[in-house]
């Protein structure tokens, strides 16, 4: 019958409860594969990638990991979605918000095998995570205005979440990194301008931060090595031939001569350049293009440092913490205004020569120099010290602090069980099943310690029943212990993105009685 | 087969590979057509109402979209049936028309279809029974048009609107804040309303989304979010009593249409050539500072060399802008687009009271925020949301919202919703079947029973026992003498519409009876389907 044949032949479509399974399945698979990450003693992922190299990633970020993971499932998809957005948004909490929401699509099948309605289930998680964010809120402590404190805070954060990452055995050290690099920033959230760079070689204690900048780049031949009192022009600007940009311009010449006069006037025309910018009484020219030999030699005659093809980056930054614009055109050499720094000089880390820019006049840009054994080390490091800087760099926007270790999870889930004694009807089972989720991840980085959850999630609870508590898991004694002795704190922006968008996206796949799946659209073999 | 026979008894062959061709006819046809079509609003009869479901579509390309739209989950689903194919046709030309009810109209249809089957089987004319739908559709829209109330609001009191859009937003995931966004559309559309034609141009807003951030930092911004940023990284990011000259020429030498050639034999007629090249750049960017500018916006990206010297000059420039923004930004500002920097003039210029760069999360995001303008008809939401399909989702029930909102505008009669109005015509028209003579009198009737599955639907997807719900409240309807009745879908304690403030547009109500009924009528009269069988 045509009825039978509604879709294109390859679609497929799945309906009811079995569409519903098929999301539950797979958004928990999705977190039980990160699950194990999760806490301080989580366990790292390696990623091997199919693309020419086999590029091999080892890393411990929940993010890295989902993104790049190949999934077919749509309900996995969406949770790879909020935890891309996570990490965007706030740059830390990718794994919690992924477990999280699958904590709460655990509970909602249970739920739903006892049927009770999903739309029932989504009007009890609303009401729990509201619940649960007010009591967030009303815990959380603001220090923004005790400079001392404030900078502690920020000192535990960082430390707190490098515990969880590669970086865990030095994190006082980067955690010191991190926060004297965003402080800084001065409240800015542009992490543009701190720059970090990978070496390979020394170790991770060998890594630092410098007040300067420092670019990857050589210095010409036969140029100085190093001035003092630098004037730096940033330039963007072709330094090879300089193209007529006059549409349908083009040479005609009856004679070998006039090639070479034509050579000379365009070798004149590039001489004329290097004078403009000669004349802008500079020490230090900094392009993004290329320069070619012939400028590269002018340049050197004056005692001119020339650097070229510095990237965009690298451009920006240095214009920024310089304090010079970008310059594209050297006819006013009066009113450019030109970088200055007090020391440029060549400086070796490892093998690798590297420029080095101190004494800037703004103090905002700065760079990290990660030093580790092997590029594997060096990339997860970088993730982590961006985790970390993330973090730090919001929280000096929202300065608002809870305490770490599974603490805000018991504090969210006690109001939460409350409001379920409270609310009549089926809500209630709803709101119960979340104050579960809500401790479940407490129990999971329990268990990746090795430690005994059940025994440590009672005690905890029984802890938070005391009317003012600051308990949570020690990891390191496996007991209870007092967080705010511990020293473990945690951003309240990065609780509440994680809180809100695992309970959107569980909402949203909740809400869903019905897959259909396209047909997938066929692709040219290229093999 | 379609075969002929000649006098001397050869075949004539009439369609053209007819052997290849798969062919269904007669009552056959018809009940195949009927099947495919129920088919159709079977899938979309879960997500009718506050408390419908969701449905979940991967794209051939694999990206998932979460919707709760008749429209979009139809033209998502690819279909390869014909006939299902003119479903999705239905609730496109609904969204064209009205932009809400997309699900309702093909419940409606498929609701109408099942009801023209069993005629068909009692032996009734597919012809008869059209006729039947007709009369009955237009005994419905009158008595819609009876039942409907005028509803007075002004720019001051916008909270009927409000009330409206929100009935709306509640069957989307969107409903938990479904008062912040109703708000937001309406205040939207009374910005760019025209309120003395009674004409909204929707063009005029712009719905912007960034994930990041939570549903209710949603925002309406009276002006233009572009997202671009500023051409060079060191111009100034907040620029105040901004005068735009909008641009599509490039910062370039110009580039005549026709072919031509500069030949250069000459190191003279190299330099000239080369002072001729900055010269341009110099003119242009000196044009536009002459005239007053403070800001330029160019629909083409320019050259490093006339980006530097816009910065120098303290010009700062965005590049790269849509056709579409431009536009937006023109009527916002008061400007003029400007093909030719000859043309430039300080009157062309667009005014804005304050344009800001704004950056968002910890990634490279940055948007440009244009607001305060000279003519604040144009207006921008820009949605936050958890994740990519939430916003999409999003977009897509404000644009429902925004959709209501403008009908109301153009004519302000409501009816109520929760399925009242369906009870309701379902009632007069039941009533009005008996004075019609005939077979159409079963038609009639028929289309009235249609017309119960709506509120029928609604009542299950609460989880509502459907049958005891809809009858219990016909007949309190028939008892009281009044059309508020509907399905208490949110448990409030009543079943009165007019109580709980659910209400509809009138000719969204009205346009889905006509439109379901012309399509059904269609497929009635359909009675051979010819299809090249499969390769």
């Amino acid at each position: 019958m045509a009825a039978a044949r509604l879709l294109k032949d390859e679609a497929t479509e799945e309906k009811g409860d079995r569409a519903r399974m098929a999301s539950f399945i797979g958004a928990m698979a999705i977190a039980d594969l990160v699950k194990t990450t999760l806490g301080p003693k989580g366990m790292d992922k390696i990623l091997q990638s199919t693309g020419r190299g086999r590029n091999v990633t080892v890393t411990n970020d929940g993010a890295t990991i989902l993104k790049s993971l190949h999934i077919d499932n749509p309900a996995a998809k969406v949770l790879v979605d909020i935890s891309k957005v996570q990490d965007d948004e706030v740059g830390d909490g990718t794994t919690s918000v992924v477990v999280l929401a699958g904590e709460l699509l655990r509970e909602a099948e249970k739920l739903v095998n006892q049927k009770i309605h999903p739309m029932t289930i989504i009007a009890g998680y609303r009401m729990a995570a509201e619940c649960a964010r007010n009591a967030l809120l009303l815990k959380a402590k603001d220090n923004k205005q005790d400079p001392d404190k404030f900078k502690s805070d920020l000192m535990k954060i960082a430390m707190t979440t490098l515990s969880s990452k590669i970086l865990s055995q030095d994190k006082e050290h980067f955690a010191k990194l991190a926060v004297d690099a965003v402080l800084r920033l001065k409240g800015s959230t542009n992490l543009e301008s701190i720059q970090i760079i990978k070496k390979a070689g020394g170790s991770l204690k060998d890594s630092f931060l410098d007040e300067g900048f420092v670019l990857d780049k050589k210095i010409g031949i036969g140029q100085p090595k190093r001035i003092e009192n630098a004037k730096i022009l940033v330039a963007n600007t072709a330094m090879d031939t300089d193209k007529v940009k006059i549409y349908g311009a083009r040479v005609r010449v009856d004679s070998m001569a006039k090639v070479a006069e034509i050579e000379g006037a365009e070798k004149e025309k590039m001489k004329q350049k290097v004078q403009k910018i000669i004349a802008h009484g500079i020490n230090c020219f900094v392009n993004r293009q290329l320069i070619y030999n012939f400028p590269e030699e002018l340049f050197a005659d004056a005692g001119i440092l020339a650097i070229e093809h510095a990237d965009f980056d690298g451009i920006e930054r240095l214009a920024l913490v310089t304090g010079g614009e970008i310059a594209s055109t050297f006819d006013n050499p009066e009113s450019v205004k030109l970088g200055h720094c007090k020391l440029i000089e060549e400086i070796m880390i490892g093998e690798d020569k590297l420029i080095h820019f101190s004494g800037v006049e703004m103090g905002q840009a700065c760079t990290v120099v990660l030093r580790g054994a092997s590029s594997h080390v060096l990339d997860e490091a970088e993730r982590s010290l961006h985790d970390a800087l993330c973090v730090l760099s919001q929280t000096v926007n929202d300065s608002r602090v809870l305490l770490g270790g599974g603490w805000p999870e018991m504090v969210m889930a006690k109001e939460v069980d409350e409001l379920a004694r409270k609310t009549p009807g089926k809500k209630s089972h709803a709101i119960e099943a979340f104050s579960r989720s809500l401790q479940a991840i407490p129990t999971i980085i329990a268990d990746n310690a090795g430690l005994d959850s059940a025994e440590l999630i009672s005690q905890l609870r029984a802890e938070h029943h005391k009317d003012t508590t600051s308990a949570g898991i020690n990891i390191i004694s496996g007991g209870v212990g007092d967080m705010d002795k511990l020293g473990v704190s945690e951003s309240f922006k990065v609780k509440q993105a994680v809180l809100l968008s695992a309970t959107e996206a569980a909402e949203m796949i909740l809400r869903v009685d019905e897959i259909i799946t396209c047909a997938p659209r066929k692709r040219e073999d290229r093999m | 087969m379609a075969l002929a026979f000649d006098e001397y008894g050869r075949p004539f062959i009439i369609i053209k590979e007819q052997e290849q061709k798969a062919r269904l006819r007669g009552l056959e046809a018809q009940k195949a057509n009927i099947s495919a079509g129920k088919a159709v609003a079977r899938i979309l009869r879960t997500s009718l109402g506050p408390k419908g479901m969701d449905k979940m579509l991967q794209s051939p390309d694999g990206d998932v979209i979460v919707t709760n739209d008749g429209a979009t989950i139809l033209e998502q689903m690819d279909v390869d049936n014909q006939i299902a194919k003119l479903m999705v046709e239905l609730s496109r030309s609904q969204d064209y028309e009205i932009g809400d009810g997309t699900t309702g109209v093909v419940v409606l249809a498929g609701a109408l279809l099942e009801q023209a089957e069993k005629l068909l089987e009692r032996g009734i004319h597919p012809i008869r029974i059209a006729e039947g739908y007709e009369m009955a559709s237009r005994l419905a829209v009158n008595h819609l048009e009876h039942i409907s109330q005028k509803f007075e609001f002004s720019v001051t009191n916008i909270e009927p609107l409000v009330q409206t859009c929100m009935t709306t937003l509640s069957s989307k995931i969107v409903n938990r804040c479904k008062c912040v966004l109703a708000e937001i559309a309406v205040k939207a559309v009374l910005a760019v309303a025209d309120l003395e034609r009674k004409d909204v141009n929707l063009e005029l807003i712009k719905v912007e989304g960034k994930v990041g951030g939570k549903l209710e930092d949603t925002e309406l911004i009276y002006g233009i979010v572009v997202d671009k940023d500023m051409s060079h990284p060191q111009m100034p990011k907040r620029i105040e009593e901004a005068k735009i000259a909008i641009l599509t020429c490039p910062f370039e030498p110009p580039k005549p249409k026709t072919k031509h050639k500069i030949d250069i034999d000459t190191v003279e007629k190299f330099q000239t050539l080369r002072q001729q090249e900055q010269k341009y750049f110099d003119d242009m960017v000196q044009k536009c500072k002459d005239v007053g500018a403070t800001l330029v916006i160019c629909q083409w990206g320019f050259d490093d060399e006339a980006n530097h010297l816009l910065m120098h000059r303290n010009l700062p420039a965005v590049r790269w802008v849509g056709g579409v923004e431009l536009e937006l930004i023109a009527i916002a500002t008061g400007g003029r687009i400007v093909p030719r920097f000859q043309d430039l003039t300080s009157e062309k210029l667009g005014k804005a009271g304050l344009v800001r760069e704004k950056s968002f999360g910890t990634t490279k995001d940055r948007m440009l925020y244009i607001e305060h303008c000279a003519n604040s008809r144009a207006v921008t939401i820009f949605i936050r949301g958890g994740n990519k399909m939430m916003i999409d989702e999003t977009k897509r029930s404000l644009h429902d919202a925004l959709c209501v909102a403008r009908n109301l505008i153009r004519n302000n009669s409501i009816v109520y919703g929760g399925g009242s109005a369906e009870l309701s015509c379902s009632i007069a028209v039941e009533a009005a079947a008996d004075k019609y003579p005939g077979v159409e009198q079963y038609a009639i009737r028929s289309f009235a029973e249609a017309l119960d599955f709506i509120p029928m639907a609604l009542a299950e997807n609460c989880g509502l026992p459907p049958i005891d719900t809809v009858t219990a409240v016909k007949s309190q309807q028939i008892k009281e003498n009044n059309p508020y009745g509907g399905i208490d879908c949110n448990d409030v304690g009543t079943n009165n519409m007019k109580e709980q403030n659910v209400f509809e547009t009138l000719i969204g109500k009205q346009q889905q009876i006509l439109l379901a009924t012309q399509v059904v009528k269609m497929i009635l009269k359909i009675d051979d389907v010819i299809t090249p069988s499969v390769y």
